[in-house]
């Protein structure tokens, strides 16, 4: 499973690492619901920093998409909070 | 993928996969899509150095406040020993006012070197996808039918498409970041231009506008600790203690011997 951490690359892990993710990312979202600024960073870096250990950096020229994309490391919760609501990250 | 389920990434998987549709349609010709992402490169390298310049005018300003903390600071010195404290006081106010300034800049270099530390790492990725890609294209080109080779090309496409998005929400988020830097930067501009952290001998009699605004914008705390400090090392306050300066210059060598 490719994972991509926006802003820093791809790394490759193992598909039994899907219900360590899943739960370290609904932390994050619980969060960002209970607008909860150091919980939210906390919640990311923990979840960005399994990816990292848990997975192995991917080749800058490999061709491959990703499964799951995540959020930049430096996002903040005002960020997170418009993601959720439609505001994105980028105007349309 | 089984599992994954959760909201966020969807969101910024869903985000991604628009920028993607946006950036690359499969049904082009397969050197035009090269050619587009080599635009897109180029774009991307434009970015940066809008990033630079960014830091770089702010790195200016950093030097011209620095100059000027100097500047004041021993223009209050000055009025200090010649009994002006008022004087003192204006160009002590105009410091702290440029020192915040100055951190607030140091803050903000730091956050756009790291803006641009993250596109140049992006940059390098797609450039490499973006080769990997002209690699594959010629080998599908010469070996698969065209039916064929426009579903493995749209297949490597997605990788390069994937990170040209990915290197365009960092853009975003940089031109945004720079954005908001600009606004306070022509702030302290403002406040340069209206001399306030100018020569303060220069000062006609009486509070003007920028006198009035710098008690405003100033710490009076941090000016009156800085005062007292100054006045500390100077030993010298414009009445009582200007006698004792004279009367300890007349005998140096015996005062500090007899302690």
């Amino acid at each position: 499973m490719i994972v991509r951490i926006s802003g820093e690359g791809q790394f490759d892990l193992a598909d039994t690492e899907s219900a360590r993710l899943n739960e370290l990312e609904t932390s994050v979202v619980a969060a960002v619901e209970a607008g909860e600024e150091a919980a939210f960073k906390q919640a990311l870096a923990a979840l960005l920093d399994h990816v990292r250990s848990a997975g192995s950096a991917v080749a800058d020229d490999a061709l491959e998409g990703s499964d799951l994309i995540l959020p930049p490391a430096d996002t903040s919760l005002a960020e997170a909070e418009s993601d959720f609501t439609g505001e994105g990250l980028i105007p349309d | 993928m089984a599992g994954l389920t959760g909201r966020m990434s969807t969101v910024v998987k869903a985000k991604v996969s628009k920028l993607l549709d946006r950036a690359e349609d499969p049904a082009e010709t397969l050197d035009y899509s090269y050619q587009k992402q080599v635009e897109q490169l180029q774009n991307v390298k434009k970015g940066i150095a809008d990033v630079v310049t960014a830091k770089k005018r702010l790195q200016m300003q950093e030097s011209s406040l620095q100059q000027s903390l100097v500047k004041l600071d021993t223009q209050a010195r000055q009025a200090l020993s010649q009994g002006n404290e008022e004087l003192a006081r204006a160009a002590l106010e105009r410091k702290n006012v440029a020192q915040t300034e100055l951190q607030s800049l140091d803050t903000q270099v730091t956050e756009l070197e790291a803006q641009q530390q993250k596109l140049t790492d992006s940059e390098k990725q797609l450039r490499a996808k973006i080769e990997a890609f002209r690699t594959k294209k010629e080998v599908i080109k010469a070996q698969y039918s065209a039916a064929e080779a426009q579903v493995r090309i749209s297949e490597a496409a997605t990788g390069v498409g994937e990170q040209m998005a990915d290197v365009g929400l960092a853009m975003q988020r940089a031109v945004d970041k720079t954005e908001n830097m600009r606004a306070r930067a022509d702030a302290v501009q403002e406040l340069e231009a209206a001399g306030t952290f100018d020569d303060v001998t220069q000062l006609g009699s009486g509070e003007d506008d920028i006198d009035k605004q710098l008690k405003q914008l100033s710490s009076q705390s941090a000016v009156d600790d800085e005062l007292a400090k100054m006045k500390g090392e100077l030993g010298a306050s414009p009445a009582g203690e200007a006698a004792q300066i004279s009367s300890a210059e007349g005998a140096p060598a015996g005062e500090s011997g007899q302690q």
